[in-house]
């Protein structure tokens, strides 16, 4: 840190800078291979198109996602340094992201729901002529 | 690099920021916090479709072009390249604001010259992307049962189910002169000399030749809310990408001035960068989302 240096007055504590790039170099690396593992599981996933079970692609595909939010984690906490803050500041913006929790699982749930309505017609009740005709067909059998 | 902070210190009994983080620094936090939520409802209502319906567009036939490569078929490559130049430039911004706390102003300018150019990379990469979709060419076979030669926009796209052999040829029997000429033209790869001797065939001379081609493919018209998720969502990331690049401008001319040495701290730099970091996360979850799975 240089004479001149100093920070914005509404910071009470300064944080230590004197680390060097070492780390950021570190994290890029990560970034890289978990991205790279990614890759291969996506194009494992292209190659094997047809001959691969519901459960190994789903399964795959969930391993990719937590590759992702672990990316995601990394980029956050050591780029955007929010790892390095109070811990009241991390919980006010990492609290409410929970909501995504409910938000995905609700949704991607009433999507499956909205597929499987499409596909057997939603067990939605006969249109009212039909209704109407086979109340008169059982009324004339009697 | 934390603070050494004394145990009971008092944050909440006024005087200081409770969460020892400036003002601007903190907005710019909620700021992107809300910013997250949008991006993740748009993602979200795009898997909420995706799951609702039987067929998808497989992102590896969509997507599995290169610049320059013609028509190999490098299915992950392209956005496998936009991805690193994003992650290349969120680490040089983070270098960027590493200088700031050692008041480098030359390490600063620096690393913000190398972002802005990783910004402008990953914006001319989608640049292109989009022109190849909205410009391609792929046979489907539209509602009337007629096959045409259709791009990826967002009322329409070729990335249905493929057809049959037979199929197809019921499909060419009802498909007009203009559009026969159209998909044969294709199958050319748009060769000069080849393009007037297409339009004076018959019919089923057409019918034949096309048929013939062991490259010829058609599939049925694909899902039609492909395009407007995809322009839209990459849209909306590429515009956050465009203002995070005239950020950066402004940052670096500003750097260049000498106002941040005047004002002793770097830390709209930090400031840009958290922008800029933003930026490159939602790009993980729009590459998960799209192109990975």
């Amino acid at each position: 840190m240089s004479a001149q240096h100093f920070e914005n007055p509404e910071i009470t504590f300064q944080p230590d800078h004197s680390g060097g790039t070492g780390k950021i170099w570190k994290i890029f690396w990560v970034l890289s291979v978990l991205t790279i593992i990614e890759l291969a599981l996506g194009y494992f996933l292209y190659a094997k198109h047809g001959e691969l079970s519901y459960a190994t692609v789903l399964s795959t595909k969930c391993v990719i996602g937590i590759l992702t939010i672990a990316k995601a984690y990394y980029i956050v906490s050591v780029f955007m340094h929010l790892g390095d803050e109070v811990r009241n500041f991390i919980m006010t913006i990492v609290v409410p992201l929970i909501l995504f929790v409910w938000f995905i699982i609700a949704f991607l749930s009433d999507g499956t729901s909205w597929k499987n309505l499409r596909n057997t017609r939603g067990g939605s009740r006969p249109a009212e002529t039909e209704q109407v005709e086979k109340a008169a067909a059982e009324h004339s059998a009697h | 690099m934390s603070a050494t902070i004394p145990a009971g210190t008092k944050w909440w009994s006024g005087g200081k920021s409770p969460f020892n983080v400036s003002y601007g620094k903190v907005m710019m936090w909620y700021f992107l916090m809300s910013d997250a939520f949008t991006f993740g409802a748009f993602l979200i209502s795009y898997g909420t479709i995706r799951f609702s319906v039987n067929h998808w567009a497989d992102p590896n036939h969509v997507f599995n072009s290169f610049p320059f490569a013609g028509h190999a078929n490098l299915p992950l490559a392209f956005v496998s390249l936009m991805t690193f130049i994003l992650i290349f430039s969120s680490v040089t911004m983070v270098l960027a604001v590493h200088e700031g706390h050692h008041m480098n102003r030359k390490g600063v300018e620096k690393y913000m010259i190398l972002t802005i150019i990783g910004g402008l990379g990953f914006l001319s990469c989608q640049a292109w992307e989009w022109t190849h979709l909205l410009t391609g060419e792929h046979v489907a076979m539209l509602n009337d049962g007629t096959l045409s030669v259709l791009p990826t926009t967002v009322k329409m796209n070729p990335w249905g189910e493929a057809l049959s052999s037979s199929e197809i040829m019921t499909a060419l029997q009802k498909t007009s002169h203009e559009q026969l000429v159209a998909i044969a033209n294709t199958l050319h790869h748009g060769a000069e000399g080849a393009h007037h001797a297409v339009e004076s065939l018959t019919n089923q001379e057409l019918i034949n030749q096309i048929a013939s081609n062991t490259e010829f493919h058609a599939t049925h018209t694909g899902p039609i809310a492909f395009g407007g998720y995809f322009f839209g969502i990459t849209g909306f990331h590429g515009f956050h990408v465009f203002s995070g690049v005239i950020i950066n401008i402004v940052m670096y001319i500003k750097t260049k001035l000498g106002h941040f040495d005047q004002r002793g701290h770097y830390e709209m730099i930090e400031k840009a960068g958290l922008y800029w970091h933003f930026v490159d996360l939602v790009w993980v979850f729009v590459f998960l989302c799209f192109y990975l799975v």
